[in-house]
């Protein structure tokens, strides 16, 4: 078995240094009725190399990959181009295969890492700080809930309906455990957010208000006036962005006022992967630094009075304060940070910008042509590279129908919003660099067809 | 002209003072290279990819757009360097033996990223149309099989992202199932020698969490256990082998005793790898377990994550299992979510994660759990009891080995600071196996042990790789027993000395800044 060093040789020589007859010696605590004597049946032996990448290829061939068709799915998960080094670079087994940098001394790598992208992270949030990392944006989300409630000692929360539904649905599943409030209406077919209707249920027993930017419909507001709402209330902002890489066109919310912001780091660097891993971003003001979930890379010196860096702040965390901790996340999204650190590197300020305007370029193009197919509306007035198309039928068909001619159309707020018909036929569209205006076109017309 | 003919010198010459290393101007050290920060090295204005032209439009981003943003660029090049010399810093599986205690790092076949990155699996959106992902589907519902199979469990949850996440799985399914028969329970017990995260998790369920005492001999204590149970109590939370590397001898008379009280046996499963295809969990009466595949399915660490923390289910349970799920109805895979979840999965408590969960993780430990087999897995948990068997049998004379005397350990061997000369701790040991080139055990857990060392080497090694870090163990047991103050000062050969982690707390420097703004703030 080609992972197992041992050689039955050396498996006698280490039972005699044991002192143990045979290996059921050691297992001689496990109660004679649960232990198994033979191989679990129904099961199959070892398999070569050569087999498991053979079946692993046949189940791959059976999906439809997002390279392989035009291709204008997001709603939280965008295709971006990852360059080749940034795969390379992570599966360095030094990075690859390190564990969490409990010994700073020889897990420089990580912990450096860690701090440039901590201040990465920062910078394009235009937050004070930000955390090592979180599972995903929607987990990420609900920390920040939870956050809001230690600091304001609130349990309200208001969220968006432009906030992403399965956002939304995690944040239920835990509010039904730990006793939050939470405030939710279902979204409408406007070209308007909904930042007014916000502000107006902001009271005195509000924590946070939680609004996504750009929105689950792609549409974009000025977050000052509800983070200055917010504020005279004593609640805080919470600012969820899915699409990363629109910080590089868009003021960040931090720089309205966002006390904290989270979101999905997957378009930069993590690839699609079906939905994960991903990489939950979480920032936030310098003063709440001691709430904050998750890990955290600090600057410091070592004996030889060197620059070093190490995990700090561990008294917020579970295997410090144990039942007190601000969270009991433990394992993070460590090499999806690493691969956003990358990318961003790469990229930097100019090739960021470049991205964004190559994204939000294509969307617009896009947009103002889907928009001349009849039976098609734009809802948008404003968007990044995600817009929402209303159309004449109930858009999952569409949508359905559509991928059994080879093209990945979007996604449908059928699909988002299963309980609320009223949207069903609206239709999600995103338009990253990896579009063409081959693709646009193909899309166009494949509309035309179906809706005539 | 003339060639010339003396050549260039082939032996070393000999130095008066060998040892005499002068110091670098670079800082560097040969192999050892230095490295500053991106924002010493790039900037705004540099970098390192090529884009076609932006289409020329009228913006539509509602008079949002933004001004500087501060991040550095490194072209190609400096970005490889870059990264290729941070990496250098780092130990890792692939450089040597990493035997952290609990944390099961085993070799990372290289066959499972291949697999990952396969167009068909990596390249896919988590929304895309079902009839477009059967293949996808099927890894999941195949994993899925395996993982009941090995458990003798009835159902899995595959979303939570990591243990944690899994161990809040659940807890959250045994919270639905009690108010679903209208038992409000305020209590979860857990043992002290519990992962920290347990009752980090059970607070954050909104339940009290209250501890279980050890027995001296490093098992949990049954009769304590049983005389706490009663109506208050929702689910004891034991983990099996426990984090003394001892199996839990009671725990199908503790998991009788819990269900005669009404509640719920939960199962940290983060040291499965001992027991994978010797015992299953569901005959020891576990209601919930999960299963980290990035320790016992050797899905890759990556500097702290991602993890993958599927839940196996109890019949009792299943019921209540987060959304989505994969189900297999015909020939078809179909992902039940809200809507599809409405028809026969009412009692499922929401939804965990935006989509459905470590794809990525999934098709890794499909393909590890498939090269091993069901004689191989066996093998896996044989190997590693016997490794760590081995380490204890080799050091217990030299290190006091508080549970040695109650006979073997699973799959960590588990060593205490007694004996050590005065002012030695187990930190210094630690230290010292980083100067000879090993990663340390796990230090100062499990609480319950002073000074614990915690050494889980796993299967992956070599009996080779066994006795070297053997003499080395020892021989810093020696030092620490001795009193040999160089010790205090390790590491001395690695990329840092000893770190200030009190500095960096009491001021914490958490981004970077430019060293003008830095020095203004202060």
């Amino acid at each position: 078995m080609r992972y197992l060093p041992l050689t039955d040789t050396d498996r006698q020589a280490m039972l005699s240094v044991i002192g143990a007859a045979s290996i059921d010696d050691l297992f001689v605590d496990v109660p004679a009725e649960a232990r198994l004597s033979a191989k679990i049946a129904g099961l199959p032996d070892h398999a070569s190399e050569l087999a498991v990448e053979r079946h692993m290829s046949k189940l791959a061939r059976q999906n439809l990959s997002a390279g392989e068709a035009p291709f204008f799915l997001g709603a939280g998960a965008y295709n971006h181009h990852v360059p080749a080094s940034v795969d390379h670079l992570i599966q360095r087994g030094e990075f690859l295969t390190a564990y969490t940098p409990y010994q700073p001394e020889i897990a420089q790598g990580t912990l450096q890492v860690l701090f440039e992208f901590q201040t990465q992270v920062a910078r394009l949030l235009g937050c004070d700080v930000a955390n090592a990392s979180m599972y995903d944006g929607s987990t990420a989300c609900w920390e920040a809930i939870g956050m809001a409630r230690r600091i304001t000692k609130r349990s309200k929360a208001i969220l968006s309906s432009g906030l992403h539904p399965h956002y939304v649905s995690v944040a239920n599943t835990m509010a039904k455990f730990t006793g939050d409030q939470l405030v939710h209406d279902a979204p409408t077919l406007s070209a308007d957010t909904d930042i007014e209707a916000l502000i107006a249920g902001i009271d005195k027993d509000t924590s946070c208000v939680v609004v996504q930017y750009p929105d689950i419909l792609g549409r974009i507001a000025d977050l000052t006036p509800l983070a200055e709402a917010a504020h005279a209330a004593g609640a805080l902002l919470v600012a969820v962005v899915t699409e990363p890489v629109a910080l590089g066109a868009l003021v960040p919310p931090g720089e309205m006022g966002a006390d904290i912001v989270v979101g999905e780091g997957q378009s930069i660097g993590v690839g699609l992967q079906f939905g994960g891993p991903y990489l939950g971003l979480f920032a936030c003001k310098q003063k709440y630094v001691r709430q904050m979930p998750g890990r955290l890379c600090g600057e410091t010196v070592d004996a030889a009075g060197k620059r070093g860096f190490v995990l700090t702040l561990s008294t917020r965390e579970q295997h410090i304060r144990r039942e007190k901790a601000t969270s009991n996340i433990c394992t993070n999204s460590g090499l999806c940070a690493l691969a956003f650190s990358i990318h961003m590197t790469l990229l930097g300020e100019k090739g960021l910008r470049e991205l964004a305007a190559l994204n939000h370029g294509l969307a617009v193009q896009a947009a103002d042509r889907l928009a001349q197919v009849p039976g098609v509306t734009l809802l948008n007035d404003s968007f990044f590279n995600e817009f929402t198309l209303v159309l004449t039928k109930d858009a999952r068909e569409v949508v359905r129908s559509l991928a059994d001619k080879g093209v990945l159309a979007g996604v449908s707020l059928g699909r988002l919003f299963p309980q609320h018909t009223s949207v069903g036929n609206g239709l999600v569209v995103a338009v990253t660099e990896t579009v063409t205006a081959e693709d646009i076109e193909t899309l166009a017309q494949a509309l035309e067809e179906e809706l005539a | 002209m003339t060639m010339l003919k003396e050549g260039r010198p082939t032996a070393p010459v000999a130095v008066a003072d060998a040892h005499m290393a002068p110091a670098t101007v670079t800082g560097n050290r040969a192999l050892m290279l230095e490295e500053a920060l991106i924002f010493e090295i790039g900037s705004t204005d540099t970098t390192g990819v090529d884009f076609a032209p932006a289409p020329k439009v009228a913006s539509r981003l509602a008079g949002l757009e933004r001004r500087a943003i501060g991040l550095p660029g490194l072209s190609e090049q400096e970005t490889v360097r870059h990264y290729t010399r941070l990496s250098r810093q780092n130990y890792a599986i692939d450089l040597g033996l990493f035997p952290l205690g609990s944390c099961t790092m085993k070799h990372n076949p290289r066959l499972n990223e291949k697999v990952a990155r396969m167009p068909g699996f990596a390249d896919l959106h988590p929304l895309a149309p079902q009839s477009t992902v059967q293949g996808a589907l099927a890894v999941i519902h195949e994993l899925a099989e395996w993982l009941v199979t090995l458990t003798g469990m009835h159902s899995v949850a595959m979303s939570p992202k990591a243990g944690a996440h899994g161990e809040l799985c659940g807890l959250l399914a045994i919270r639905a199932a009690l108010e679903a028969r209208g038992d409000a329970r305020s209590v979860v017990l857990v043992p002290e020698s519990a992962h920290g995260t347990n009752p980090a998790t059970a607070a954050f369920c909104g339940y009290k969490v209250e501890d279980i005492p050890a027995t001296p001999e490093g098992r949990v204590d049954l009769a304590a256990l049983t005389a706490r149970l009663g109506p208050d109590v929702a689910a004891v939370m034991i983990t099996n082998p426990n984090t003394c590397g001892l199996f839990e001898r009671d725990l199908k008379t503790i998991s009788d005793a819990v269900h005669a009280a009404g509640a719920f046996v939960y199962c940290d499963g983060a040291n499965f790898n001992a027991i994978v295809g010797r015992v299953r969990p569901g005959d020891l009466g576990v209601d919930a377990m999960h299963i980290n595949l990035h320790k016992t399915f050797s899905t890759p660490h990556g500097g702290g994550g991602p993890g993958s923390g599927p839940v196996v289910l109890s019949e009792a349970l299943a019921p209540y299992a987060p959304l989505p799920f994969v189900e297999k109805q015909g020939d078809t895979f179909v992902l039940i979510e809200e809507e599809s979840a409405q028809d026969h999965h009412a009692g499922t408590f929401g939804r965990m994660v935006a989509f459905h969960g470590q794809m990525g993780m999934f098709t890794r430990a499909l393909a590890y759990i498939m090269s091993h087999g069901a004689d191989g897995l066996r093998q896996v948990a044989e190997d590693a009891v016997l490794n760590a068997n081995y380490i204890l049998r080799s050091l217990d004379d030299v290190l006091d080995a508080p549970f040695g005397g109650s006979g073997p350990c699973m799959h960590e061997a588990l060593f205490s600071d007694k004996g050590l000369a005065e002012g030695f701790t187990t930190l210094d040991i630690a230290k010292g196996l980083i100067d000879e080139g090993f990663h340390p055990m796990t230090m100062y857990f499990p609480l319950v042990v002073h000074g614990a060392m915690l050494v889980e080497p796993t299967e992956t090694e070599s009996k080779a790789a066994l006795d070297q870090f053997i003499m080395a163990l020892r021989s810093l047991a020696q030092r620490a027993k001795a009193g040999d103050e160089a010790l205090k000062g390790a590491p001395y050969h690695a990329p840092r000395r000893r770190l200030d982690e009190t500095l960096a707390a009491r001021k914490p420097v958490l981004t970077w800044e430019a060293p003008m703004l830095a020095q203004a703030a202060e």
